[in-house]
């Protein structure tokens, strides 16, 4: 695929990484700032361009006119949304534009980006901001996950979950599963130890420490949960450090039914949040002011998020935080390898923006039906939800039970959406036409097997 | 640095380059001159010898640091350069010592084209087509070749061209992917040679001689099938096609590419550089063919003629002549050395120190003079419309200084073998430029230079053609400090 990618920020710079350690993709990146592109340019294969990302011009000799991807992540809304309309109606037409649009006062409007006169061509609106708070307020609708994934509009869940002593099944082998989860079921997808995957089979033992990767129904979900760990108890009180974007919308999206507290360091945007929220206590000051954290309850607060601007700064407030008795604490960090580092010991859950966007711009990258795909551990792993194609008899999946598909290694199916019913993979479940499978890759680069599993003879079901 | 790394692509390179010791067999079998033997033998040897350093290896993928592109592109140019040599030196005819056999590799590989053969039109064809098909290989570059073919270099392959070719420019991708423009610049570059070759046909050479020549005029090395070079042919359309795609083949590759991309001759004329390359040829040509007029050497026909080939010959680089030149008066042998300093444009198959270099030496020059004129002023050093990022700068002169230093160094080195000034100065100005033609007693050949001068020579060529960096980098001690 040939990709086209404005903008060499944060975001930018992970969605070029991301793509072009793909083989099968051609990736330009166009920025303004040339000292990021050399930068950017030394440590991947790829093309840079500098130039502004609306100039015809600047597009054109980006090879705009024969790409398949187009991808606007700068920081403007409006830039991209121009952007993608220019790359419209000069050049390809049939290109997927991708723009990051970051207010939500434009996405409220179907009419610029969806409908059938759109005053926009921007086929799929992404905003980093929204999917972060989407993925914390996930996190902590259920207590104790490290991840919670959609799969077919939210009815499939993909969870991560750290196996503690006092979970059921913790101790026993996984074909005890079953009989634990009485009359509903799950799949374990993935088990990390000690960094490692290892293949879940009937007689592999979870032990405490465990990081498990099981796919279920959304209403079984904290059912399977309580198998791994003991029940924690849903989240009362929390505190947001940092009012910006993420910080905002996270307070709007849970003060209804939480108890939220939200700190920020200037005091004018402290007041113009305080207006816009109405069951938030806005606090100006700073979230690592150990006085402020005391003062506030820090030691009674169920979960503490960092999702300041400046990471290092969202790594302290959460370790003091955690020190001060926080239940839990999770940090927006940027870095990976910071996340990794933080991740194991002093902070419960990292949170990566750039991790939980690429998703949604892999899904449009992938060849055949791929409608949604997470990137998982730092981009080593991956889910996937895709679509089967074709006819009876025609290809290696349909008509086929799961244990006949020849997957590759690492590879397991966790869950088929089929019409309104969800069903859990078992070695003997029959895959069918229009199906949606639920893949889990613990190693991203078998994604082209899988990829040419599914593909039918090249066609376009988007 | 990763040694391990290294070794394994140094072992796949000679496994691969040992390929090319079987297109001179079907030379040798085809036109029967019984001389295929050394290229088996060669082809063997480099066979198992690249399976022997690759097979231990042969696990360790790992991506290459910049610092380890240094190691591997110096390494290359010297391994292959050692490898070439091979079946030179297993050959009895001619009966080379292993410093003539280097010489003779090196000077093909790194497209001078200085030789230390005579009596070239005696030679068996399987060896003279070897040493125009070295020359072809080196033309654009071995590691580009070696990057459009082993995909698996990834990254690592960015990081061998970048240090293939420092350029002063911005380094132009043509594609975004680095294997696809490797392959881009090879096609351009096989284009150009397949169209010279047809060329030379239709102007009356022998398919053999077309082909060979084609070569080394597209490559601009210079190798000849005959002592007396294009001189040999004493035909106006000859001289007319290598002319041509000598010009072309010391024009900026990714140019080429660009204006077939957008269908546009014009797009040459737009780019600075070209448009300097080509007043400095144009330049050449009037000042030599003047100069030859006034002193009455030709009739002023023959002295144009004769003018305009020697002028593109030496201005890329090339070193093919019709005349032996050294002969010419006064300072025209020395301005014609001098020229090829210059040579043609970077990301070409030229050497010298590229007019972009120059170009921005002279405007760096300019810019002083405008400074002290308005000494407020804040005057930006400009490449057409373009303003240069600083740095570029300061690396154009830095690679000034260490060029001129290191010349200085190898000249002196030369006469203390006891070389006379002319030919020490004109032997490594030819080699460090890639050129191939000295003055003195280097004007045709290389022959009677000691064993030690030749080897100096070796290294002005390889530093010439890699242009300094890539080995002064290799030879720092903190480039091995970990």
């Amino acid at each position: 695929m040939k990709i086209i990618i404005l903008g060499a920020g944060q975001v930018g710079r992970t969605a070029a990484y991301h793509l072009a350690r793909e083989a099968a993709n051609e990736v330009t990146v166009v920025d303004v700032n040339d000292e990021l592109l050399r930068d950017l340019q030394d440590r991947l294969d790829i093309r840079t361009l500098v130039g502004s990302g609306t100039q015809p011009s600047v597009l054109e000799a980006a090879g705009a006119r024969d790409a398949d991807i187009f991808i606007a992540l700068t920081n403007s809304d409006e830039v991209n949304m121009v952007a993608c309309q220019i790359a419209w109606s000069l050049f390809n037409k049939d290109a997927t534009r991708i723009a990051r649009i970051r207010s939500a006062d434009f996405t409220k409007h179907s009419k610029l980006f969806s409908s059938e006169d759109r005053a926009f061509a921007v086929d799929v609106p992404i905003s980093p901001e929204q999917l972060v708070t989407d993925h914390v307020v996930q996190l902590i609708n259920y207590p104790g996950a490290l991840q919670v994934l959609d799969f077919a509009d939210g009815r499939v869940r993909l969870v991560g979950v750290k196996a503690t002593k006092g979970g059921a099944l913790v101790g026993q082998q996984l074909k005890q599963l079953p009989t634990h989860i009485e009359g509903r079921d799950a799949r374990v997808a993935a088990i990390y130890r000690g960094g490692h995957s290892i293949k879940p089979e009937g007689e592999t033992v979870i032990e405490a420490g465990d990081e498990v990767f099981f796919i279920a129904a959304r209403q079984d979900i904290r059912m399977v949960m309580n198998e791994m760990k003991r029940v924690e108890d849903p989240v009362r009180r929390i505190v947001i450090a940092g009012g910006g974007n993420i910080g905002f919308r996270l307070a709007q999206h849970l003060e209804e039914e939480h108890q939220v507290k939200l700190i920020e360091r200037d005091p004018r945007r402290a007041r113009k949040v305080s207006e816009q929220l109405s069951n938030t206590i806005v606090l100006s000051g700073d979230a690592a002011d150990e006085e402020l954290l005391l003062e506030e309850n820090i030691d009674s607060a169920d979960v503490f998020v960092a999702v300041t601007n400046a990471e290092e700064a969202n790594i302290l407030s959460a370790m003091l935080a955690k020190r001060l008795g926080c239940h839990k604490v999770m940090a927006l960090i940027n870095r990976p390898a910071y996340a990794e580092l933080m991740q194991s010991g002093s902070i419960d859950i990292a949170l990566s923006p750039q991790q939980v966007t690429i998703g949604s711009l892999l899904a449009h990258v992938r060849r055949g039906d791929v409608v949604r795909v997470h990137s998982l551990r730092r981009g080593a792993a991956e889910a996937l939800e895709v679509i089967v194609h074709g006819v009876q008899g025609e290809g290696r999946v349909i008509g086929r039970k799961v244990e006949n598909i020849p997957l590759p290694e690492g590879t397991t199916i966790g869950a088929i959406a089929r019409g309104d019913q969800v069903l859990i993979a078992h070695h003997d479940t029959m895959i069918q036409r229009d199906d949606h499978v639920i893949l889990f890759l613990t190693d991203r680069r078998h994604v082209e097997a899988v990829e040419r599993l599914f593909d039918v003879p090249r066609r376009h079901a988007r | 640095m990763n040694f391990l790394t290294v070794q394994r692509i140094l072992g796949l390179l000679l496994m691969v380059f040992s390929v090319t010791m079987l297109p001179p067999i079907g030379v040798a079998l085809y036109f029967q001159d019984g001389h295929w033997q050394p290229f088996l033998d060669a082809f063997a040897t480099l066979l198992i010898l690249g399976a022997i350093v690759w097979f231990p290896a042969r696990k360790c993928v790992r991506e290459l640091r910049l610092r380890d592109g240094f190691l591997v592109v110096s390494l290359f140019w010297i391994v292959l350069s050692l490898a070439g040599a091979v079946p030179l030196w297993l050959s009895d005819r001619p009966d080379l010592t292993v410093t003539d056999a280097v010489f003779e590799a090196v000077s093909g590989f790194t497209t001078t084209g200085a030789t230390v053969i005579v009596g070239i039109d005696d030679l068996p064809v399987s060896i003279l087509y070897f040493r125009q098909q070295i020359q072809w290989l080196g033309g654009i570059g071995i590691v580009v070749l070696a990057v459009a073919l082993l995909p698996m270099l990834g990254v690592g392959g960015m990081q061998l061209l970048k240090a293939e070719s420092p350029r002063p420019a911005k380094d132009v991708r043509l594609t975004p992917r680095i294997t696809e423009t490797a392959k881009a610049l090879w096609a351009i570059y096989l284009a150009l040679t397949v169209l010279c070759a047809g060329g030379y046909w239709l102007a009356g050479m022998t398919p053999f001689d077309a082909i060979a020549h084609a070569f080394t005029t597209v490559s601009t090395g210079g190798h000849s099938t005959h002592d007396a070079s294009m001189g040999y042919f004493d035909n106006v359309a000859v001289e007319i096609v290598a002319s041509l795609f000598m010009f072309l083949g010391s024009v900026n590759f990714a140019l080429h590419y660009f204006v077939l991309r957008h269908r546009r001759v014009t797009d040459y004329f737009s780019d600075p550089e070209f448009r300097a390359f080509f007043m400095l040829v144009v330049m050449l040509m009037v000042v030599t063919s003047g100069m030859l007029i006034v002193n009455n050497i030709y009739n002023p026909d023959v002295a144009i003629r004769t003018a305009v080939f020697q002028a593109i010959s030496t201005q890329t680089g090339t070193g093919f002549f019709t005349t032996d030149y050294s002969l010419w008066p006064g300072a025209l042998p020395v301005i014609l050395l001098l020229a090829t300093f210059i040579s043609g444009s970077a990301g070409s198959t030229s050497g010298g120190m590229k007019v972009i270099r120059w170009l921005l030496i002279w405007k760096q020059g300019l810019r002083e003079v405008q400074r002290l004129i308005h000494p407020s002023a804040e005057i930006p050093v400009r490449i057409g419309s373009k303003p240069v990022d600083w740095r570029i700068i300061d690396s154009v002169w830095g690679f000034f200084a260490a060029y001129i230093i290191l010349f200085g160094v190898l000249m002196v080195a030369m006469m203390l073998t006891g070389a006379d000034q002319v030919t020490a100065f004109s032997a490594i100005a030819a080699c460090m430029t890639n050129y191939g033609i000295g003055l003195g007693e280097v004007a045709s050949n290389f022959t009677s230079l000691s064993d030690f001068a030749k080897w100096l020579c070796v290294v002005a060529m390889l530093l010439g053609r890699l242009e300094i960096f890539p080995l002064l980098v290799i030879a720092t001690p903190s480039f091995w400090r970990r």
